[in-house]
């Protein structure tokens, strides 16, 4: 008799430590972060899509077409040409095709650059109604910021 | 309790649960042969998120294949790039730097925490609880902020590389894991009051879907499953990999079998992961967090190499075979959550269908796991 | 209150309509308000300041929805239920006391009345589940019955020891039964009954249950039987099942006010009758939606185990204790 009784009280004392948890946290304030209204810093090191780097010297891509990250990338989502301009020492990139429905971020492409030609972008907010947006052509958003 | 065995079938009756239900957390299907409320059988039927990882290691380069290995058991990514990046080290006889193998053993066992912290909040769930689940990932959501900061992503991290790490961590990432530690240990102490001690919990778990030791051995289950059955088997501790025996922590063993045993199992072992996280910052070497002269184009002598690592749901194990190719000629994973899915057939049966969703909760699945 | 007598009733009638409408939707943001605050995040925030207009959306989406009727279900049963599960609960309300003259019908046999209405919710869940030809929904519904059928008996004994206590069916009479302050509620009517405290907690246990609210949401156990009960049931049809529901919180926690808490009486002597009824039913109100945002649900059979070998065997207990000490002093 004295051991059923015991576990009813013992039981039902449990039931109110528990509630007394809850109306503690009732009392805090909120931990969460509003979005629409409020939005987080992405950290220094956070793995966007990639973009390509600007050489702030010349103020053209710094890619000069290596097409090592396209051999890099397990999904095969990058295409890169380029093309040796009439006075260059070198190739440069004229088209950096990202296939971003592929691409898992990763981030194998921009560790096999040697000349640090990409590098993450801090965008997040990638949500579009149309597939055909995710195919990226890099060199071209580039030149775009550009002007 | 009458269990109906070898009842016509007209007298019972099919539920399909899943592979849409809110019980099973994603794609697995597990069709119940149901005699009333009691399971008369239960075969679950996993493979509808089959993404053939084995395959695609095979035509893939070593190193491309590794950002897939933080994508099969997403919850523990980092204990499965250390399973896959240890067995290549291994094949290619690459030696690791003391700094970068104890960043792995605090990576990997913050993770573990999360991974805990996210199947405690899916548990209580599954047994109708909503509050600690979001309590659960306000503890979770400061582990992947620190994770995010020094590996750039908040799940599928790939932070390891053959030879060391992706990039060495910052002050930021050591004083905000400590701090973590320090805001962890009352957390635990306020689900112990919560949750552990609340008695419709225990009424629900204890003695509740029993596991014997040889029902664990016969399935090959591993992880907080085997430990929840009395036996102390944690790869860290019985074939200790990376630089888990420079440190001491327990076990947690709980001999009963039941929920309640692998509940248990599962939150002693947060505290333990803290310890080894304590002891692991204090000791933490200076030093390069990459091996020197790791070829770029790797490729490692033929044979077979294994390595395996105490992943959060069990043993996950790496098994490479190389013909000294750029790519493997076969990579064999073998994941716990299949093994602990396989128990449940057996052990489900005769059991009432709140209770086997409990026990299909404390096994604690991830349904990539078990499909690859 | 002059007003003729039928007038008088329909204007009980469309103010209780529009209380059970407004509690309804308003309960349900209070519950999501709750649980955000519990779980440390602010709840409904967009529509309207706090959320406050966010149950008219809510309402105004299930009203565009189609109400679909599953092939192979029973039709007419299927429409029957929404409407059989919120009937007694209007009923019910007609006969609360809000105050000390506010209220419909003053009917001796109120209490009475109360508990035959109440346990017609349990066959409207009863026909929706099995109306619905869903596994899932059946279950559910096998499930209520024997829940709701177990805790009947509990709640019917606690009722029996408060009608000797009292001596008296009528709410009114009940309440006015319990005038002063608090010490005079029959929560802490000890010289009647030392184990009154015990008898209240029976009765919201039991009261939880009757509700189907959670620790003991056997019908809709979400996470184990989908939706249970209203697996099936789409739009309105659903959204009634939804009111139906805090309806019967509200009805559950009036008549646990009534019985317990002195219904309208004023502990100080101030601010009208229907103030204080109010404020002490929602604080009824709030503590169920505090018990269910800290528990995980109970097992079926660790439910009807706490109802036959714990509630029946305490509250059978109260009622001898309760009678001998009538007898006695």
């Amino acid at each position: 008799m004295k051991q059923p009784l015991r576990d009813i009280v013992g039981g039902f004392y449990s039931l109110l430590s528990g509630m007394r948890v809850t109306i503690a946290q009732f009392f805090k304030p909120s931990v969460t972060v509003h979005y629409p209204h409020e939005s987080l810093q992405m950290p220094a090191r956070f793995r966007g899509h990639i973009e390509l780097v600007r050489d702030p010297a010349t103020g053209k891509a710094v890619c000069f077409a290596c097409k090592v990250c396209e051999k890099s990338c397990p999904s095969d989502c990058i295409t890169v040409e380029g093309a040796k301009l009439e006075g260059a020492k070198r190739k440069s990139v004229t088209q950096f095709r990202l296939d971003f429905t592929k691409c898992s971020l990763c981030g194998s492409c921009v560790e096999a650059c040697k000349s640090n030609a990409i590098r993450f972008s801090r965008q997040y907010n990638l949500a579009s109604t149309n597939k055909d947006e995710f195919v990226m052509d890099l060199f071209k958003r580039l030149e775009a910021e550009g002007q | 309790m009458a269990v109906a065995q070898g009842k016509a079938p007209n007298e019972t009756f099919v539920l399909n649960l899943g592979p849409q239900h809110p019980a099973t957390h994603g794609v697995l299907r597990v069709k119940l042969t149901m005699d009333g409320e009691y399971i008369t059988r239960a075969e679950p039927v996993p493979g509808y998120i089959h993404r053939m990882q084995e395959k695609m290691g095979e035509n893939r380069t070593w190193a491309q294949y590794l950002p897939n290995t933080s994508r099969i058991d997403y919850l523990s990514a980092m204990a499965y790039t250390h399973g896959y990046v240890g067995a290549v080290e291994r094949a290619a006889g690459i030696q690791v730097p003391p700094r970068a193998e104890y960043v792995r053993v605090i990576t990997s066992e913050l993770n573990r925490i999360s991974s805990h912290l996210v199947w405690f909040g899916a548990f209580l769930l599954d047994l109708g609880g909503f509050t600690p689940l979001l309590y659960a990932f306000d503890d979770r959501e400061k582990i992947l902020d620190l994770l995010e900061g020094i590996t750039g992503s908040r799940l599928t991290y790939s932070y390891y590389r053959f030879g060391g790490l992706y990039n060495d961590v910052d002050e930021d990432f050591l004083g905000g894991t400590r701090e973590f530690v320090a805001q962890m240990r009352p957390r635990l102490g306020m689900y112990r009051t919560l949750v552990t001690e609340n008695i419709i919990l225990r009424k629900r778990l204890e003695g509740i879907g029993v596991i014997t030791p040889e029902q664990c051995r016969k399935y090959g289950a591993t992880g907080p499953v085997i430990r929840g059955s009395g036996i102390a088997y944690d790869v860290r501790k019985v074939e200790p990999y990376s630089v888990y025996a420079d440190f001491e922590f327990d076990i947690p063993v709980f001999p009963e079998g039941d929920s309640m045993a692998r509940y248990l199992v599962r939150m002693e072992e947060m505290g333990q992961s803290l310890r080894i996280i304590e002891q692991a910052l204090a000791k933490l070497p200076d030093g390069p967090v990459m091996a020197e002269k790791v070829p770029r184009v790797l490729k490692p002598p033929a044979g077979d190499y294994c390595y395996a690592v105490e992943a959060a749901r069990g043993r996950f194990a790496v098994l490479v075979v190389s013909d000294n190719k750029e790519m493997a000629y076969r990579i064999k994973l073998r994941t716990p959550s299949f093994s602990n899915l396989s128990l449940f057939e057996e052990v489900s049966q005769g059991m009432m269908l709140p209770d086997a969703l409990a026990l299909m909760g404390s096994l604690d699945l991830v349904i990539p796991d078990i499909d690859r | 209150m002059s007003l003729p007598e039928p007038f008088r009733l329909l204007a009980y009638l469309l103010g209780i309509m529009a209380f059970v409408g407004l509690n309804a939707a308003y309960l349900v943001w209070v519950e999501r308000k709750g649980a955000g605050r519990f779980q440390r995040r602010p709840g409904p925030t967009e529509v309207g300041y706090a959320g406050l207009l966010q149950p008219i959306a809510d309402a105004v989406k299930l009203l565009t929805k189609q109400v679909i009727v599953p092939p192979g279900a029973d039709a007419t049963l299927f429409r029957l239920a929404p409407v059989v599960v919120l009937a007694p609960a209007l009923m019910c309300l007609a006969i609360i006391p809000f105050g000390p003259h506010l209220v419909a019908r003053e009917i001796n046999v109120g209490l009475l009345l109360l508990f035959a209405f109440g346990s017609i919710n349990v066959m409207a869940i009863m026909i929706g589940g099995w109306a619905s030809r869903n596994k899932y929904a059946i279950i559910s519904a096998a499930r209520v019955v024997s829940q709701d059928v177990a805790y009947e008996i509990p709640m019917l004994l606690v009722v029996i020891t408060m009608l000797m206590v009292t001596g008296t069916m009528d709410l009114n009479q009940i309440v006015r039964q319990q005038a002063g302050a608090f010490w005079n509620w029959n929560l802490f009517k000890l010289a009647a009954n030392p184990l009154m405290p015990v008898t209240f907690v029976i009765f919201y246990i039991c009261m939880l249950a009757e509700t189907n609210r959670a620790p003991f949401d056997m019908a809709e156990a979400e996470s184990e039987l989908v939706a249970g009960a209203f697996t099936e049931y789409a739009g309105m049809g659903f959204g009634v099942f939804f009111m139906a529901e805090y309806a019967n919180i509200v009805v559950g926690c009036a008549v646990a006010t009534v019985l317990f808490l002195g219904g309208w009486q004023s502990p100080i002597g101030i601010l009208p009758g229907a103030f204080w009824f109010l404020l002490k039913l929602y604080a009824l109100v709030f503590s169920v939606v505090w018990v269910r945002w800290t528990f995980p649900r109970t097992q079926f059979y660790g439910l009807l185990n706490l109802s036959w070998k714990i509630l029946i065997p305490i509250a059978l207990f109260t009622l001898i204790l309760s009678s001998v000490m009538l007898k006695l002093f």
